[in-house]
């Protein structure tokens, strides 16, 4: 826990982890996923829906990874595949800390009946298995990308605000609220100069390991098909479509989970690795 | 890491090891706790029976239209309509519903006109023989070589476990599985079978080559978690203050691991357990639509895909109790099991403490 007081600011805090192997392995891992995923579809030698060879015909000098089901070139489609799921679960992430923490926040600085009413309703979205309320949410209201992530991010916003608040409850009870609240600083005031510089770094290690869950509930989701729609090239989507060739053409499964696998281990080493790096700080 | 905690656990510790417990009975002083809690999980279960029955009343689409097709009369929908009850005020629907989901009556499927009941049964069957071999291979792998390694802390075996689990905790369940699925069955060995086409006439565990591999894939995604969890609560146990104290008193060190720091340490693992259905509730229906296991999750992604709501209503319910009794059941057991918790004389006091231990750990685990 955090020992109170003016513990490091976050730029030093990650200045000391990027000493850490774990940490620059997990963000190498990363920013390979990003750059596959963001940059790629400016180098996909053909159109990601074009039918340019045969079904599931194998690796040649035109098509290094092969053609899919329809025989689609297998490397464009890969390309052009990341983007959805890179903003998506990046999205989702963020929506899902902004709402926690400030529920959170809320629930440990107001105390009383809105704590009690918060965790209640925490408790009851905690009685959802995660996918399963995505499911459910998404199964019945439709497709919509917005919706997608906004459900994903509701499904995380309970674990959210029981870390938060945990951390938060640590902070409150510590002297220096006390001291300014006699200062006559405002409640915002302390809000904002006290309390959530003091409980930033840990939810930012959250939101890493969020982004983790984040890509593999969305990957799965495509996997399952609600996601993108079929002629849209997408990495989960790509796994459930060629998973009948896995005996004749298996890069074309292979390639994409290769690639979910990299982006979710990436971000999971990045951020348990800075959590941990920042843990031994305040320890200290 | 407040002492006096720790103080209070030591004094706990010590006087259930060394006096063992008193002999007279009483009213248990948890009863009202107990009551409570049952209490806030009924309204949790409420709660969920509101936001299924209300999800699914909220679809776009009009379930008549939708079993009698596009080209059907408006006349013929208006009666089926009528049949299904859907033409009636929305909370004499819910407590219709509810009266029939209580009474063990889950209505007819849309899709097929079965009864749901009979198509749940068997696949419930299903993906209960898998959970239960998952976890009872799972759970007691996790929690003893999460002690091995906690005992071997920092050694080269506990460093090269703790960066290899990582990696199957990372990667997304159907991910891994379609990974094993190539490992084992198309590409590199041909051993085992893609897909587990279970014959509905025999039971699920009399056809175990069918279910390794999702066993194994469901087993690596959730042992890292509960590892973990114990790996650092037996650490944590280890450093006490009770751990010391009993050195102190030269307690053999056999005596100081096994009596008096695994009881202690075992108690987050309570709740780590709890958390570990509820991972494998929301993985199982991955995996089963990867192995084309006929599970529960296949059929509810199927319910889904044809939007035939007696069948989600039913999946999700059913899935969300088993939920809440496992979470209710791990904070009786928890309760049971500590000492202070059971003794201690303000409710609130023992529910914060508990979620405070079991907050610890799983934060000086991930």
């Amino acid at each position: 826990m955090s020992s109170g007081f003016k513990a490091k600011s976050v730029s030093e805090q990650f200045a000391t982890a990027w000493r850490s192997k774990q940490v620059r392995l997990g963000f190498t891992m990363t920013l390979v996923a990003l750059v596959v995923a963001l940059l790629g579809p400016y180098f996909a030698p053909h159109a990601p829906t074009d039918l340019v060879g045969t079904a599931y015909g194998k690796p040649n000098g035109d098509a290094w990874l092969g053609y899919d089901l329809l025989g689609r070139d297998v490397l464009s489609r890969i390309l052009a595949g990341g983007q959805s799921v890179v903003w998506m679960s990046i999205s989702a992430s963020l929506i899902a800390i902004v709402i926690g923490s400030a529920l959170g926040v809320a629930a440990a600085y107001l105390r009383r009946k809105t704590d009690q009413f918060i965790l209640w309703v925490t408790d009851v979205f905690i009685a959802f298995p995660d996918l399963i309320l995505v499911l459910l949410i998404v199964s019945l209201l439709g497709r919509e990308h917005w919706l997608i992530v906004l459900t994903v991010a509701i499904a995380f916003v309970p674990g959210v605000i029981r870390l938060s608040r945990s951390i938060a409850l640590g902070v409150v009870t510590q002297e220096f609220i006390e001291a300014a609240e006699m200062m006559g600083y405002s409640r915002t005031q302390i809000l904002f100069k006290e309390i959530i510089p003091n409980i930033l770094t840990p939810l930012l290690v959250h939101l890493g390991i969020m982004l983790t869950w984040a890509v593999g509930m969305l990957s799965g989701l495509a996997f399952l098909g609600y996601g993108v729609a079929p002629p849209t090239a997408d990495w989960g989507l790509m796994i459930n479509e060629n998973r009948a060739g896995l005996l004749i053409q298996p890069i074309a499964v292979f390639a994409p989970v290769v690639l979910i696998a990299i982006f979710s281990l990436g971000t999971n080493l990045l951020a348990e690795g800075v959590g941990r790096v920042t843990a031994r700080i305040e320890e200290r | 890491m407040s002492n006096v905690a720790t103080d209070k656990m030591t004094d706990a510790a010590d006087d259930a090891f060394a006096r063992g417990q008193p002999s007279t009975y009483q009213l248990p002083s948890w009863l009202p706790w107990l009551l409570g809690r049952l209490a806030s999980g009924l309204g949790v279960v409420i709660v969920i029976s509101f936001i299924v029955f209300g999800a699914t009343q909220a679809l776009p689409s009009d379930p008549a239209r939708i079993i009698l097709g596009p080209e059907a009369s408006e006349q013929a929908i208006n009666v089926l309509r009528q049949q299904l009850g859907l033409d009636q005020p929305i909370y004499t629907q819910y407590v219709a519903w509810l009266g029939e989901i209580t009474s063990g009556n889950l209505g007819r499927s849309i899709d097929s006109n079965v009864d749901v009941s009979s198509i749940i049964h068997a696949r419930f069957a299903n993906s209960l023989a898998l959970t239960l071999t998952v976890s009872l291979f799972a759970i007691p792998l996790a929690i003893v070589s999460g002690i091995f390694l906690a005992l071997r802390r920092d050694s080269k075996v506990d460093q090269l476990a703790i960066s290899t689990i990582v990696l199957f905790k990372a990667v997304p369940g159907f991910v891994l599985a379609i990974l094993l699925v190539m490992l084992f069955s198309t590409s590199v060995f041909q051993v085992l079978p893609a897909a587990s086409l279970l014959d509905p006439s025999k039971p699920a565990l009399a056809q175990f080559t069918y279910l390794i591999l999702p066993t194994l894939t469901l087993a690596l995604s959730v042992v890292p978690y509960l590892l973990r969890l114990v790996r650092a609560s037996m650490i944590e146990a280890m450093e006490s203050d009770y751990v010391i104290a009993a050195r102190l008193r030269g307690v053999p060190e056999h005596n100081v691991i096994w009596r008096h720091a695994l009881p202690n340490a075992l108690i987050p693992a309570i709740q780590g357990i709890a958390m570990t259905f509820r991972f494998l509730f929301s993985g199982v229906v991955l995996v089963e639509v990867v192995f084309s296991y006929p599970g529960i999750g296949n059929t509810l992604n199927a319910a889904i895909e044809m939007r035939d709501l007696p069948m989600i209503q039913a999946i999700v319910l059913a899935i969300t109790l088993g939920v809440v009794l496992i979470n209710l059941a791990a904070d009786l057991i928890t309760l049971l099991l500590t000492p202070r918790l059971r003794t201690a004389s303000k409710r609130k006091l023992k529910k914060k403490r508990a979620e405070k231990r079991f907050n610890k750990a799983s934060r000086s685990a991930a």
